[in-house]
C-alpha cells in the first residue's frame, strides 16, 4: 500500500474509533426521577467489615418496604470513602472514620458518622498444646508485633501465664496484607497503648509491618495461622470464631483480663466517651467488662440530601437499621449498639435534610 | 459483466481490509489509552518521589513514603524462578509426549497437562497455603538449608510462605504453557527431519537434537515467553503464598512481595490520593517492564529465528 493509502486508513480508523467511543458516552443518560416519593432506589459502598451484617439488614428491610431497593458493594472503606466524596453513591459505609481533611474535601457538604454496629478484633494463635484462653499483656503484644519478642517461652509471656507449659518455639506473626478496617483497629489499639508503635508503624488500613507475613484477607491471615505452629495474629472475631481458632484474653485499661465476645465488645461502646460526631476510637475504653481491641463501623451521610426520595428512604433505613435492625447482629457476631448511643443516633438522623427539611419523620 | 464483477469483491475486499485494519488498529489504541491513563494517574506520586521510587525500599502507607523496589524484586524473582523450573520441565514433558511416549499414554498426559492450565489461580493459591507452604517449611526447607546452606539463597529461618512458595506456585502454573506450546510446535515439524536424522544413524536423542528442538528452537521460546509473561503478572496465587513482605532479603526462605500482589492487596483500601497514585504507579512501572520484556523476547525469536535451521551433531 502507498504511504498515502496509509495515512488515509489511519485517518478513518481514527474518526471510526472516535465515534463509536463518543457514540457510547452520549448514551448515559440516567431516567429523570418522576417515580413516586415512596419508592427509591439506594447505592451504597464501602467497608466490607459490615457488609454481611448489612446485607442481611437490607433482605430484612426489603420484606416490609418491596418499593426502597438498596444495593450496597463491599468495595472496602477507602473505595466508600472515595465515593462518597465524589458524590457517585447515596451512601458510604466505612470502620475507619474519615480524617478532617477527608471531610473537607468531600462534595456534597457535611458528611456524618453513623455508627451500624461495632466489631473486637481477636489476637489468635496457634500452639502446638493450643492452651486456651492465653494472656498477652499490651506491652507484650507490642513487642512480639515489633518483632522483638521471638520465642513463645519468652520470660515476659510465661510471667503472664503462670502454670501454663510454653514451647521452645519460634513466634510467627501474621497479619493482613491487604488494606483493612480490621488493621486499622488493630493498629489504633497498638499506637494509643504504645508510643514506640505510634512513633515506628502507626495507625492505617495497611502498615509497613516491621515484622512477620502477610495473609489476604481474614480468610488468608486464618490459613497462614492454621497452617504454622508458632503463629500468632488478629482477625475479626466473628471470623475466630467460626472458624474455631484459640484467642487470647487481653489486659484491658482497668488492668482486667478480658476476652472478646459481644458482650466486652458493647461494654467497650457503652464506657467510652463518644463525641458529638460519632469519630471515636473506642479502642483501649474504660470499664472493667470492656474488651480493649475494637472498633465502630459508621455509614456516612450527607447532611443536605439533594433528591427527597433517596434522602427519605435512606434515613429510615438507617434509623431502622440501628433500631430493630441489631436484632441481626448476634447471629453473625457483630456486637449490639448500646442503647444510649442508639438515641443519640437518631437524633442526628434527625437533623439530615432536604432543602431545609428534616426527612425523618 | 466481469468488470462489474470484479468491482464488487474489491470493494468487498477493501471493506473487509478496514474493519480488520480497524480491529488491529484499536488494540494499538487501546494499549495506547491505558498506558496514558495510567501515566496521568501516576502523576501526582511521579511528581513526590521521582526516580527514588524505582530505588527506595520503604513502603509506608502510614508515613506517605513509598518506593517501589521490593516489589520489583519480587515480581522479577519469583518469575524466574519460575521460568528456570518451568522451562525445562516443560520442554521435557514436550520430547517426551512428541517423541518417546506411546500414543495412548501420549493423550492422558496432554490431557492432564493441559488440565493444569484450567485450573482456576485461587485453587493454585489454597492449595499453596495448605499443602505447599507447610512442605516447604517442614520438609523441603530444612532440608535445603541442611545440604546447601553454605549459599545465602538457602539460610534463614524456614517459614513456608515466601519466595521459594512463589516461584514454585508460579513454575506450576506456567508449565502448562510451556509444555503445551513446545509440543505443538514439535509436532509440526515435518516427520522427514526425522527420518532423515535416523537414516543417517542417529540415536533418539541425536535426532530430537538436531532435526527437532532447532527446527522447533523460536516456537519453544515464543511458548517460554508466554509462560513468563503470565508470571509476571499472576496474582492471586502468588499473593496468597509469598509472605506478603516489602523486603529484599537475599533468602529465598523469606517472605517477599510481587507488583501485582500489592496493587490487589491495597487498592480497595487505599485512603488518600497520593497513596492510590503510587499503587497505578506501580502499575505503570509492571505494565512497562511486561512490554520491555515482551519487546527483548521478540528480538531473541527473530535472532534465534534468523540462525539456520538444522543443528549441529556434535
Amino acid at each position: 500500500m502507498s504511504i498515502r493509502k496509509w495515512r488515509l486508513m489511519v485517518w478513518m480508523a481514527v474518526v471510526v474509533l472516535t465515534i463509536l467511543l463518543t457514540g457510547c458516552g452520549g448514551e448515559n443518560k440516567e431516567p429523570t426521577g418522576q417515580e413516586k416519593s415512596d419508592s427509591a432506589n439506594l447505592t451504597g459502598s464501602g467497608s466490607s467489615f459490615v457488609y454481611p451484617l448489612l446485607n442481611q439488614q437490607i433482605e430484612e428491610y426489603r420484606k416490609n418496604n418491596p418499593k426502597i431497593s438498596i444495593n450496597y458493594q463491599s468495595t472496602g472503606s477507602g473505595a466508600g470513602i472515595k465515593q462518597v466524596s465524589e458524590q457517585t453513591i447515596d451512601f458510604g459505609a466505612t470502620d475507619g472514620p474519615m480524617t478532617d481533611e477527608q471531610l473537607k474535601s468531600a462534595k456534597g457538604g457535611n458528611l456524618l458518622h453513623i455508627p451500624l454496629t461495632l466489631g473486637a478484633v481477636a489476637v489468635t494463635y496457634n500452639l502446638p498444646s493450643t492452651p486456651k484462653d492465653l494472656k498477652i499483656s499490651p506491652g507484650v503484644l507490642t513487642d512480639i508485633f515489633l518483632g522483638k519478642i521471638t520465642n513463645w517461652n519468652d520470660k515476659r509471656i510465661v510471667d503472664d501465664n503462670p502454670g501454663v507449659a510454653l514451647p521452645d518455639l519460634q513466634i510467627t506473626v501474621a497479619h493482613r496484607s491487604d488494606g483493612s478496617g480490621t488493621t486499622y483497629i488493630f493498629s489504633d489499639y497498638l499506637s494509643t497503648i504504645s508510643p514506640e508503635w505510634r512513633e515506628k508503624v502507626g495507625k492505617g488500613t495497611s502498615l509497613n509491618w516491621p515484622a512477620g507475613i502477610g495473609g489476604k484477607g481474614n480468610s488468608g491471615v486464618a490459613g497462614v495461622i492454621q497452617q504454622t505452629s508458632g503463629s500468632i495474629g488478629y482477625l475479626e472475631l466473628a471470623y475466630a470464631v467460626q472458624n474455631n481458632l484459640s484467642y487470647a484474653m487481653m489486659k484491658n485499661k482497668e488492668g482486667k483480663w478480658t476476652a472478646p465476645s459481644l458482650q466486652t465488645t458493647s461494654a467497650a461502646a457503652a464506657a467510652a466517651t463518644i463525641p458529638e460526631d460519632m469519630r471515636v476510637s473506642i479502642v483501649n475504653a474504660p470499664g472493667a467488662e470492656a474488651y480493649p481491641i475494637a472498633g465502630f463501623a459508621w455509614a456516612l451521610i450527607y447532611q443536605n440530601q439533594t433528591d427527597k426520595a433517596k434522602g427519605t428512604a435512606l434515613v429510615n433505613f438507617i434509623n431502622w437499621a440501628i433500631h430493630d435492625g441489631q436484632a441481626l447482629s448476634e447471629g453473625l457476631h457483630y456486637a449490639k449498639l448500646p442503647a444510649n448511643l442508639v438515641s443519640r443516633e437518631e437524633g442526628m438522623l434527625k437533623t439530615i435534610t432536604f432543602e431545609g427539611e428534616p426527612l425523618l419523620k | 459483466m466481469s468488470k462489474k464483477r470484479r468491482f464488487k469483491t474489491s470493494l468487498g475486499d477493501q471493506f473487509l481490509r478496514l474493519v480488520t485494519f480497524l480491529m488491529a488498529f484499536s488494540v494499538l489504541v487501546l494499549m495506547a489509552w491505558m498506558g496514558w491513563q495510567m501515566f496521568d494517574a501516576a502523576r501526582p506520586s511521579i511528581h513526590t518521589f521521582g526516580f527514588g521510587f524505582i530505588t527506595s525500599r520503604v513502603w509506608d502507607p502510614v508515613k506517605e513514603q513509598f518506593g517501589a523496589l521490593p516489589f520489583i524484586y519480587g515480581t522479577l524473582m519469583t518469575s524466574l524462578l519460575a521460568l528456570l523450573l518451568a522451562a525445562p520441565i516443560g520442554l521435557g514433558v514436550a520430547i517426551f509426549l512428541n517423541e518417546m511416549a506411546e500414543s495412548k499414554f501420549r493423550a492422558v498426559i496432554g490431557f492432564l497437562v493441559e488440565m493444569l492450565a484450567a485450573i482456576p489461580s485461587v485453587v493454585y493459591g489454597l492449595w499453596g497455603i495448605f499443602v505447599l507452604a507447610p512442605w516447604l517449611r517442614e520438609t523441603v526447607e530444612p532440608g535445603l538449608a541442611k545440604w546447601l546452606g553454605f549459599v545465602p539463597l538457602f539460610q534463614g529461618t524456614p517459614v513456608g510462605f515466601g519466595m521459594l512458595a512463589g516461584g514454585l506456585i508460579l513454575a506450576m502454573m506456567i508449565l502448562p504453557t510451556i509444555a503445551a506450546i513446545s509440543r505443538e510446535v514439535m509436532a509440526s515439524v515435518p516427520n522427514m527431519q526425522r527420518e532423515a536424522a535416523l537414516a543417517l544413524g542417529a540415536t533418539k536423542w541425536e535426532m530430537i537434537k538436531v532435526a527437532v528442538l532447532p527446527y522447533a528452537k523460536t516456537g519453544i521460546m515464543g511458548g517460554i515467553m508466554l509462560g513468563l509473561g503470565r508470571a509476571l503478572g499472576e496474582t492471586m496465587a502468588v499473593t496468597m503464598v509469598i509472605g506478603n513482605r516489602p523486603d529484599i532479603l537475599p533468602s529465598l526462605f523469606a517472605p517477599a512481595y510481587s507488583m501485582a500482589a500489592v496493587i490487589a492487596n491495597e487498592f480497595t483500601e487505599a485512603t488518600y490520593d497520593l497513596y492510590l497514585s503510587a499503587l497505578v504507579e506501580v502499575g505503570f512501572i509492571l505494565f512497562g517492564i511486561t512490554l520491555v520484556l515482551n519487546f527483548l523476547a521478540r528480538l531473541l525469536v527473530w535472532s534465534v529465528a534468523r540462525g539456520p535451521k538444522g543443528g549441529n551433531l556434535v
